[in-house]
């Protein structure tokens, strides 16, 4: 076939004629199965190459900003499950994390703990799912499979623990809503176990696959100037090859305890990309077997925060002074002093921040929420011009981005 | 680091766990660049406004987070924007590409118009919005506009609707007596014996 179109092409050279590609403007999106959500693109093409693209987001915007103007922190926490909601408890664990440091609270030890393995449970949850989906954009639908039967194990722990396998809700400002339940620590060690196996299943299926390989080596190329000009993070940054972690950089969560390898990409393609994050995985197993290992005893929750953490139940009902103080936590919320404070965590797409401004009382004067899916989406007019049409996909699939975090 | 010393415009601010500066509108770019070129600040992690009020002083102010990634130093640096009803404030873009997009957010949030950006336009809302969200004095609810699709529109008289907030964020306020302080929502735009937010 390719001789064909040779000379096919050679007659009309030898014709005078000079070759024309068709040049079209093609909208991808908001609902399409590549672009993950709602993400539209407006693009122009010469022919199968991409010359220019316009991002337009905004279609999943709920005015999460807005509503946190009017309404307590701890009111706030279910609508932190929304914004990447591929890793809520990651979500809920930065946020409760920043509004602490507003309010100057350490947590104990066993709270800490019980976060580093919601915030790794949720990372592997995430990368799962973006390993998975990754596959398929590029043609394999096993590897997809595969990731899928794994989280759903991995919901069944999230629901044994918070009640609620998809929007957990499960951090307060001060601590969590309840101590980890019987056992459940073991049952997470098992499936880590047997989840260890279905990576390297994963990986086997994919890293050598010469179609998977075709589609992301050498494709989607971001320079490290690029990925820090353009505020890239997470696992994206450290697929361009630069050595930053806030888990490791700017430990949090007593994150210092722990003894943990950070995977980095050579190149900044597709496939590093996907590298780091299939690496991740595994990284994030092994912390949570160690938190597992050491984990304190004591309490969940910071027992002197009287006027941010609520009491627990038996006390409210035979106490007078701790029912008047859960009276007022949940019509005034939690009492955090004036100020403004910038906190972000490592979450699985990449440093998700709250700055917070507070002046004082139990609702925020305003809270920003600083999205790694938005800043990461916002390379795509530098990143996509120069690609095949076929390119999109790969590239749209190895920056693993949610769009509920993106719009917000 | 000591800022204060090399630029002395520079005011110190209110802040927990990192530096935190003010700096005035005209001297904006000029500390940025410093910060980027001789401080190693590459990476701008976020650009935000607060709107401080319809009564303040200066009503807006725009809030910038940068990251130094070889020590892992994080500096604020918040700057009044000029102007009350129409808030302007240079853009950085040209410093950090990563403006681009969180410039146009905040101008789509408040209206904050950054002189410089090469593209200056709405990114969440759609184009034809003509209300800034985050500002104090728009309802939570929101407000009923036209639908942005004209030819939908003529058929089926298609519009954007207030949410329905009945029910809203119960929140008490913490001023004022008891009988005062019952829980309720803060924007009261939904009740029945209020206007409905046009």
């Amino acid at each position: 076939m390719a001789d064909t179109k040779e000379i096919a092409i050679g007659d009309i050279q030898a014709r005078g004629e000079e070759i024309k590609s068709d040049r079209m403007s093609l909208n991808v999106g908001p609902s399409h199965p590549t672009t993950h959500g709602v993400l539209r693109l407006k693009m122009e093409l010469d022919g199968d190459t991409i010359t220019y693209v316009d991002p337009v987001i905004g279609y999943l915007h709920r005015g999460d900003e807005k509503i946190a103007e009017n309404m307590t922190y701890n009111q706030f926490v279910p609508y932190t499950d929304r914004l990447d909601y591929l890793a809520p408890l990651a979500n809920n664990v930065a946020y409760a994390i920043a509004v602490e440091k507003l309010a100057d609270l350490e947590v104990p030890e066993r709270c800490q703990a019980i976060r580093v393995i919601c915030c790794e449970l949720a990372r592997i949850s995430s990368h799962l799912l973006g390993l998975g989906v990754f596959g398929m954009d590029t043609g394999a639908w096993t590897p997809f499979m595969y990731c899928f039967t794994e989280r759903e194990k991995l919901y069944d722990l999230f629901e044994e623990l918070t009640g609620a396998r998809f929007t957990t809700s499960y951090t307060r400002i001060g601590g969590v809503t309840r101590d980890v339940p019987e056992g459940w620590l073991d049952r997470v060690e098992a499936f880590l176990d047997e989840f260890m196996r279905t990576v390297d299943e994963l990986d086997k299926l994919l890293t050598r696959n010469r179609i998977f390989y075709d589609r992301t080596v050498d494709i989607g190329i971001i320079t490290k100037e690029d990925a820090i000009a353009y505020g890239i993070t997470g696992p994206n940054l450290r697929g361009s090859g630069v050595d930053w972690d806030l888990r490791r950089d700017k430990p949090y969560c007593g994150y210092e305890q722990y003894d943990f390898d950070i995977p980095l990409g050579s190149k900044g393609d597709c496939y590093d990309r996907f590298l780091v994050r299939l690496e991740e995985v595994r990284q994030s197993a092994s912390i949570v077997k160690q938190a597992i290992k050491k984990f304190p005893p004591g309490l969940w929750y910071a027992e002197d925060a009287k006027k941010i953490y609520a009491p627990s139940k038996d006390k409210i009902l035979t106490s007078m002074e701790e029912l008047i103080q859960n009276f007022m936590l949940v019509t005034q919320g939690p009492q955090i002093p004036a100020g403004e404070v910038y906190f972000e965590a490592e979450n699985p797409k990449g440093a998700l921040g709250f700055y917070v401004v507070s002046n004082g009382g139990g609702v925020p004067y305003r809270l920003k929420i600083r999205a790694p899916s938005f800043c990461n989406l916002s390379i795509l007019p530098k990143l996509l011009p120069g690609l095949m049409l076929t390119d999109v996909t790969s590239v749209l699939g190895s920056l693993d981005f949610v769009m509920g975090e993106c719009d917000r | 680091m000591n800022l204060l010393q090399t630029l002395d415009y520079l005011t110190e601010r209110d802040s927990v766990g990192h530096e935190a500066y003010n700096c005035p509108t005209d001297k904006l770019l000029e500390a940025m660049t410093y910060l980027k070129n001789e401080l190693g600040f590459s990476m701008l992690v976020d650009v935000t406004a607060i709107d401080n009020g319809e009564n303040a002083d200066s009503r807006f102010t725009s809030i910038y987070h940068l990251l130094n990634i070889a020590n892992g130093e994080l500096v604020r640096i918040a700057c009044d924007c000029e102007g009350n009803e129409e808030p302007e404030v240079p853009s950085v873009t040209h410093l950090w590409p990563a403006a681009d997009w969180h410039e146009r957010e905040t101008y789509d949030m408040f209206g904050i118009k950054f002189v410089g950006h090469p593209d200056l336009r709405r990114i969440l809302m759609w184009d034809e919005y003509e209300y800034y969200p985050l500002r104090k004095e728009f309802p939570l609810a929101g407000h009923e506009v036209e639908y942005p699709e004209p030819d939908i529109v003529e058929r089926t008289d298609l519009k954007v609707k207030a949410a329905p907030m009945a029910g809203g964020p119960f929140v008490a306020s913490t001023s004022g007596p008891m009988s005062k302080s019952e829980p309720v929502a803060k924007d009261q735009s939904w009740r029945e014996y209020n206007d409905k937010p046009e």
